[in-house]
């Protein structure tokens, strides 16, 4: 927690940001395995069969689901099913509706709209509607107070609510999972995928791959996803090994010291992947420099390294990967996995960071252009953009861009790398098998890159 | 146990870790040799995937030892992920304190006693112990035997200032008072090895140990230690010219025919290593490819006091002994590993070998990725650098061999046989 978020939370402070109209960051409600998924009961709105199925995946989460509450009942989450809009004008009853309830919320408190996939449509009035609830979701986030947050679930046109990947990305956004994920739609595109046979073990048997395992993000990818089940190889360059070693051995993983721009590297994963455990499941592709420089001050090296290590070396590896047959081998109608690390800076862009941004963006096309490949193999690919994360990286800006980076977000505060790894766990599960070729930001809603 | 007593089992090598080496006084100054030694494990364990893991026995040592450190490999099998209740033990041998810790767990596992272990050496010259002076040391025994604080203050004050002076440990041959520079020295006169022949020497080991690092070689030998990441003795860019302009800085009395530099004698170094050993069963079980066999190791003892015979010539014998139960000669080993104590070491060794009629070792199969000159010399943590080297160098060469040459203080040596899988 950062120096004003403590304060802010102080008695003092609680008292002193009110008056003063200052941001008031909440201390996040973040995920443990042996709390409930949700603190309190959760309504749902939306009358239609995707309501019904939406309704079904909560009630075997055994989570108090109500059509109606008291008022003054503390809610912690709300789901909205707009799947049956036609018009812009059905939004109003319903949102209203939900509107009336949001001083009911808890802190952290979750409100999630369902609805389908605008592109879904061509005819202009129902896609005027779905576009709209894109808005209205993204405005509604910025309203939202004490740590509570707003998503959309986009629902392709013809997949039925009862998928896998419905409940997944359901429960994922109503649990501490996302704390740091606001303003954001999620994309369900197909059928594919399975629910765990115990929500607390979703990586049970996994073996995954982390690059850049040896600090901040990576590192903490490492952690949540051995907390998920999964078993795991840690990769960083030699020169990161004593850190490597130490992570690796806080997760009883195994430890492989490659440059990940070597030609070689994807073999090399391969190889040990293969020698050690026999399988691979996961690959998460977390390695990423910064050689900031204004372009008219940029040379080459900075250049070349930023995407050599950003995006080049993705690609080459994922090109080993989709060739072997290790990494193809669908398991209960699950295959692998790719998830690798965008930055918002490649979204909207980021002053010195040129050679960042083109690396970063081309993550997020390399994910779109491969999805098709990984789909034949039962498999996805996505991308996970982070915005503002305390790390030791951003603990070397400047203090004043620190202090906006963070109270830029709806949240008014960074991320946790633990935040990104959350996202990138749940995209590696079974239970994301139906997301795919998306990018999926942890940001807070952060207005760069909005 | 799937062998019987009369055929030992195979003890394998499963790879190795060692963190860069350090000159001493250098970047490891104020670390001890128990930290480098559990970063050393703890790069082990990650490598290979052994957390919680409960192996058979880590054996080790260091030879410049403080009395506090009795415990040195058990201590820092405490501070590591392994299972606490995994045996250690510590073993000294001057400088082939790392092979003996290898030979005797590879024994252990052909002997069916243990499945797995580790055998490994550190060494810190920055952290060697400072001993006190005779004279205070009797007087602080004699005042803890006292009986009433008046015979203890009578005691304590026969000190006088002088004996308060810290006394450096001393590493010269305690039975000649010579240095093993001045040894190397002698036995490099008498033999009429040349400064050119040890500048050769020495140059090469720091040209293949830098190639061998920018190919990637050590990625899967070394892990980085307190933001050290390369060996810094090694000199990538040493010329036969800078070699050639260096002192002699031993044999100075022999005048204008002393050959031993700085250049072509070891630097005094902090460092660590460590391999891993185990049997087949064990390495199936654990999925662990095996990089190669320990198949026999030697040693042996001269008797240089009286100067017949050169202080670190022992490895000459071992060989011999060694190379005649296997009825091999030099020609058929792939690998050569020749411990650099200086350069005219090796050029002693091979000679001699050669003098016994054991074959030549053809210099190109002579440490082919560098050695003690270029990496450095962190005396018991040499052993197990070479020896998950030369693992490495045989992985994927099933049968080819190599023969390892370890010299040592007080006349000894060890000599090993390995064969890739």
């Amino acid at each position: 927690m950062d120096t004003y978020t403590q304060f802010a939370n102080s008695m003092v402070g609680q008292q002193l940001t009110k008056t003063l109209g200052l941001p008031q960051p909440a201390v996040l409600r973040r995920y443990d395995p042996d709390t409930p998924l949700l603190p309190g009961p959760v309504v749902l709105l939306g009358a239609s069969s995707a309501s019904e199925a939406v309704a079904e995946h909560l009630l075997q989460w055994d989570l108090d689901v109500r059509r109606h509450v008291a008022p003054n009942e503390r809610i912690a989450g709300i789901v909205v099913v707009l799947d049956t809009v036609a018009t812009p004008g059905d939004l109003g009853s319903t949102v209203l509706e939900l509107g009336s309830l949001l001083r009911q919320l808890t802190p952290s408190a979750r409100v999630v709209i369902v609805f389908r996939d605008p592109g879904g449509s061509e005819d202009p009035a129902t896609r005027a509607a779905r576009q709209g609830i894109e808005g209205f979701t993204r405005s509604l986030a910025k309203e939202m107070r004490h740590g509570a947050t707003a998503n959309g679930l986009v629902l392709h046109e013809s997949l039925d609510a009862s998928a896998p990947s419905v409940a997944g990305a359901l429960r994922f956004v109503l649990s501490g999972r996302s704390a740091f994920v606001s303003g954001q739609v999620l994309r369900v595109s197909t059928v594919n995928g399975a629910l765990p046979g115990d929500w607390k073990r979703p990586l049970e048997g996994k073996v995954a791959v982390v690059t850049g395992a040896a600090r901040g993000i990576g590192a903490a990818i490492a952690t949540v996803l051995h907390r998920d089940g999964a078993q795991i190889i840690g990769v960083d360059v030699p020169a990161a090994g004593e850190s490597l070693a130490e992570v690796i051995n806080s997760v009883s993983g195994t430890a492989l010291q490659v440059d990940i721009t070597s030609p070689e590297a994807g073999q090399r994963i391969l190889q040990h992947a293969e020698e050690r455990y026999g399988r691979l499941d996961v690959v998460v592709h977390n390695a990423g420099i910064t050689r900031d420089k204004l372009l008219a001050n940029m040379d080459h090296h900075r250049w070349d390294s930023v995407l050599a290590v950003n995006i080049e070396s993705q690609l080459r590896i994922n090109h080993d990967l989709l060739a072997s047959e290790l990494f193809s081998r669908p398991e209960k109608g699950s295959g692998p996995r790719i998830v690798s690390l965008a930055s918002t800076s490649g979204i909207a862009g980021n002053r010195g960071q040129t050679n960042y941004a083109a690396s970063k963006a081309g993550v997020i096309g390399m994910v779109a252009a491969s999805a098709a490949q990984l789909e034949s193999r039962h498999g996805t690919i996505n991308a996970v953009a982070p915005g503002f994360i305390e790390t030791e990286m951003t603990a070397k800006m400047p203090a004043l861009p620190r202090e906006v980076a963070r109270r830029l977000s709806s949240l008014s505060q960074g991320g946790q790398p633990v935040d990104v790894a959350e996202t990138v766990a749940f995209l590696a599960s079974d239970a994301a098998g139906g997301i795919n070729g998306e990018t999926l930001r942890v940001c807070g809603q952060n207005l760069v890159g909005a | 146990m799937s062998s019987s007593p009369s055929t030992p089992r195979e003890a394998l090598i499963l790879g190795g870790n060692r963190i860069p080496f350090a000159r001493a006084h250098g970047p490891y100054a104020a670390v001890s040799a128990q930290d480098m030694l559990t970063a050393t494990l703890e790069g082990l364990i990650a490598r290979f995937g052994l957390q919680g893991e409960r192996l058979g026995a880590v054996g080790g040592g260091a030879v410049l030892k403080h009395p506090r450190n009795f415990n040195l490999v058990r201590e820092s099998v405490l501070g590591t992920a392994l299972d606490p209740t995994t045996p250690a033990y510590d073993v000294q041998m001057a400088c082939a304190t790392g092979m003996e810790a290898i030979g005797s767990v590879a024994d252990k596992i052909r002997l069916g006693r243990i499945d797995s272990g580790v055998g490994c050496g550190a060494d810190s010259i920055s952290d060697a112990p400072i001993v006190v002076t005779d004279e205070l040391q009797a007087v602080l025994m004699k005042a803890s035997r006292a009986k009433t604080a008046a015979s203890r203050l009578a005691a304590l004050s026969t000190l006088r200032p002088g004996h308060l002076l810290p006394q450096a440990p001393g590493v010269d041959e305690p039975r000649t008072g010579m240095s093993m520079g001045e040894h190397m020295a002698v036995t490099a006169h008498r033999m009429g090895i040349s400064r050119e022949d040890q500048d050769a020497i020495a140059l090469a080991s720091h040209r293949r140990l830098a190639a061998a690092y920018d190919a990637g070689f050590f990625d899967d030998l070394i892990t980085a230690f307190r933001s050290v990441t390369l060996d810094t003795i090694l000199r990538p860019d040493t010329t036969a010219e800078k070699l050639a302009g260096l002192d002699p800085v031993f044999g100075k009395d022999l005048g204008e025919e002393a050959t031993l530099t700085a250049g072509n004698s070891t630097a005094l170094t902090d460092g660590a290593a460590a391999v891993l050993l185990s049997s087949q069963d064990w390495a199936e079980e654990h999925n662990l490819p095996v990089l190669a066999s320990f198949l026999d190791y030697e040693q042996a003892a001269v008797d240089f006091v009286d100067g017949a015979e050169g202080l670190l010539m022992a490895p000459v014998q071992a060989a011999e002994r060694l190379l005649r139960r296997h009825d091999m000669q030099l020609e058929d080993f792939e690998y050569v590993e020749i411990h650099e104590a200086f350069a005219a070491t090796v050029l002693a060794h091979t000679t001699g070998w050669e003098e016994r009629g054991l074959g030549r070792a053809d210099p190109e199969r002579i440490n082919v990725v560098g050695s003690s000159l270029a990496a450095g010399h962190p005396f018991a943590a040499t052993g197990p650098r070479i020896v998950a080297t030369t693992a490495k160098l045989l992985h994927g060469q099933p049968g080819a061999r190599a023969l390892i040459s370890v010299c040592a203080a007080g006349g000894q040596g060890i000599t090993a046989i390995i064969e890739g899988r």
